[in-house]
C-alpha cells in the first residue's frame, strides 16, 4: 500500500538526528517493547510480512509522529487483537476480561531466545528457474496494491539492471495477506540516480532495491549505452 | 540514559492513547503474562542480547579480518553470509549477507526505506537517525547532503552508491582501509572501525573512536 511507511525520496523531514554516543535503548520501555514484540512473534500466530504490514497500516500522521518502537506496540496491539489474543478493552485495562488461560505451552523461554533470534525468513526453493540473469535489462512494474508490497513507490515503473540474483524467498505481497508463501526469485536492481529523480540529479549516483521476480519485467525498448541505466558495477574489490 | 517512571497512578489517565509509553508497555506486558503468551525471563535475555552481546564490534571484526586477510575479503565477496558465520556471527537464518565495498571510486551507503531492515548480528540494533524518516527519505534521492551532515564530503567525481534493503538480504558496508595503518594489527584495525562507517555514513579514520 501506498502507506506513510515508504518514504525514499520525500522531502521536508529536516536533519538526521544523529546523536553522540547514543546508548542502546533510550528508555526502559524501548527494552520490554522489543523484547515483548519478539517473544509474540516466537509464537508464530503471524509472519515477518502481515508484522511489517501492521506498521504500514498505521495512519499516516500517526506513524510520522510515532517513535520507531511506538510504531512497533501499535503494530502489535492491532495484530494481537486481530488473532483474538487479546481483545481491544484488555489492551488499556491491562487485566484479562474472562477466564485466565494457561500459559501456552509453546511460548518463548529464555533457553528458546538464542535460537529464536537466528530463526529468520527462510530462503524457499521457487518451482521455476530464474527469469532474469546479472546484466540483463528490466523495468519495475507500476503496481499500486492496497495490500503489502515491497516494490517502494520511488522505484516502480523505473528501468534498471539485474545485479545479483539473490535466491528465492516467500512473496511478501502473498505471505503478509495468508495466501501462502509462493516464494519467487529476487534480483538486486540497479538504477541511475537520473532514472529515478529526472535530469537533474546527481550524474554520480545510482541506487538499487532487492526486487521480487514479479515487480519487473523486460525491457523491451532496450538502447545500448542509454545513459539512464546505472552502468557502474565497480563497487567490488 | 534509562529514565523509570514508576507513576502507576497515571494509567488511567492515560488509558487511550499513548501519551505514556512507559506505561503503555507496562499494560501491554503485564496482560500478556497474565495470559500466558510471554515469559518475562526471554524478555530479558533478549534485551542482553543486544545490550551486552551483539553489536558493531562483530562488524568492525569482519570490517579488520578483510583488510588483513585477502582471502577472507574475496570470501566476503563471493558468500558473505558464509564468510561472516565463520567469524562466530550468524545473521538469522535464511537472511543473507551481502558485503559492499569502499574503493577508491564507489562509495556505498545503506538504507531501509521502507522500515529498518538492518543486519543485527553484525551491528546490533540501529540507531534511532537509521530509523527516522529524514534519513530513510533522503539516502535515496540526496545521499551527499546525508553525507556532508555526518561530516563526510566525498570528491565530486566519487560514485555514491546506495543500497535500499528492501527484501530478506542484508547489507554490510567495508569501508577503505586508512591511510598510514599499515603497521596496524588486526585487532588495533577492529577498534578504529565505527558503526556508522560500516552503515556507508562515516569513513574510518586513525584518529577516530568507536560510537
Amino acid at each position: 500500500m501506498n502507506g506513510p511507511h515508504d518514504l525514499g525520496g520525500l522531502m521536508g523531514f529536516g536533519a538526521i538526528p544523529f546523536e553522540p554516543n547514543e546508548p542502546v535503548f533510550h528508555w526502559e520501555w524501548e527494552k520490554r517493547a522489543l523484547g515483548v514484540s519478539l517473544c509474540i512473534a516466537g509464537l508464530g500466530v503471524w509472519n515477518i510480512d502481515e508484522n511489517r504490514h501492521s506498521y504500514e497500516r498505521i495512519a499516516p500522521a500517526t506513524y510520522l509522529r510515532a517513535s520507531y518502537y511506538e510504531i512497533w506496540i501499535r503494530g502489535l496491539d492491532k495484530l494481537l487483537v486481530e488473532h483474538g489474543l487479546v481483545v481491544h478493552d484488555e489492551i488499556f485495562l491491562s487485566k484479562p476480561i474472562g477466564d485466565v488461560q494457561a500459559a501456552a505451552d509453546d511460548i518463548l523461554r529464555e533457553s528458546d531466545v538464542a535460537e529464536m533470534l537466528l530463526h529468520g525468513p527462510a530462503e524457499q526453493p521457487s518451482l521455476t528457474p530464474p527469469a532474469y540473469r546479472i546484466g540483463d535489462l528490466v523495468r519495475t512494474r507500476n503496481i499500486n496494491p492496497t495490500g503489502h508490497t515491497r516494490l517502494p513507490r520511488y522505484a516502480r515503473s523505473r528501468r534498471g539492471i539485474i545485479d545479483q540474483v539473490q535466491g528465492s524467498y516467500v512473496f511478501p505481497d502473498d505471505n503478509a495477506h495468508g495466501r501462502g508463501a509462493n516464494p519467487q526469485w529476487v534480483y538486486t536492481v540497479v538504477f541511475s540516480g537520473r532514472e529515478l529523480w529526472g535530469e537533474d540529479a546527481d550524474a554520480r549516483l545510482s541506487v538499487s532495491i532487492d526486487a521480487c521476480e514479479s515487480y519487473l519485467e523486460r525491457d523491451i525498448v532496450t538502447e545500448a549505452g542509454d545513459p539512464h541505466y546505472a552502468t557502474d558495477r565497480d563497487s567490488l574489490p | 540514559m534509562t529514565r523509570n517512571h514508576d507513576d502507576d497512578h497515571h494509567e488511567h489517565e492515560h488509558a487511550n492513547h499513548y501519551s505514556d509509553m512507559e506505561a503503555r508497555m507496562r499494560a501491554l506486558e503485564t496482560l500478556l503474562i497474565h495470559k500466558g503468551l510471554i515469559d518475562p525471563a526471554a524478555i530479558e535475555a533478549i534485551v542482553d542480547t543486544y545490550e551486552t552481546k551483539v553489536g558493531p564490534r562483530n562488524g568492525a571484526a569482519v570490517v579488520a579480518r578483510s583488510w588483513c586477510d585477502p582471502a577472507f575479503a574475496k570470501w566476503l565477496v563471493r558468500d558473505a553470509t558464509s564468510a561472516i558465520a565463520s567469524l562466530g556471527f550468524g545473521e538469522r537464518h535464511g537472511t543473507r549477507m551481502r558485503a559492499v565495498f569502499n574503493t577508491a571510486r564507489v562509495h556505498n551507503m545503506i538504507v531501509c526505506t521502507l522500515c529498518s531492515c538492518y543486519p543485527w548480528a553484525v551491528l546490533g540494533l540501529p540507531p534511532v537517525w537509521y530509523k527516522s524518516p529524514a534519513y530513510r527519505s533522503r539516502a535515496v534521492i540526496d545521499p551527499r547532503s546525508v553525507l556532508a551532515e555526518f561530516g563526510v564530503v566525498l570528491p565530486e567525481e566519487k560514485l555514491v552508491r546506495v543500497w535500499d534493503s528492501t527484501a530478506e538480504l542484508r547489507y554490510l558496508v567495508i569501508p577503505e582501509r586508512p591511510i598510514g595503518s599499515e603497521d596496524m594489527t588486526e585487532r588495533e584495525l577492529a577498534a578504529v572501525v565505527s558503526r556508522d562507517a560500516m552503515i556507508g555514513t562515516a569513513l574510518v579514520m586513525l584518529q577516530d573512536r568507536v560510537r
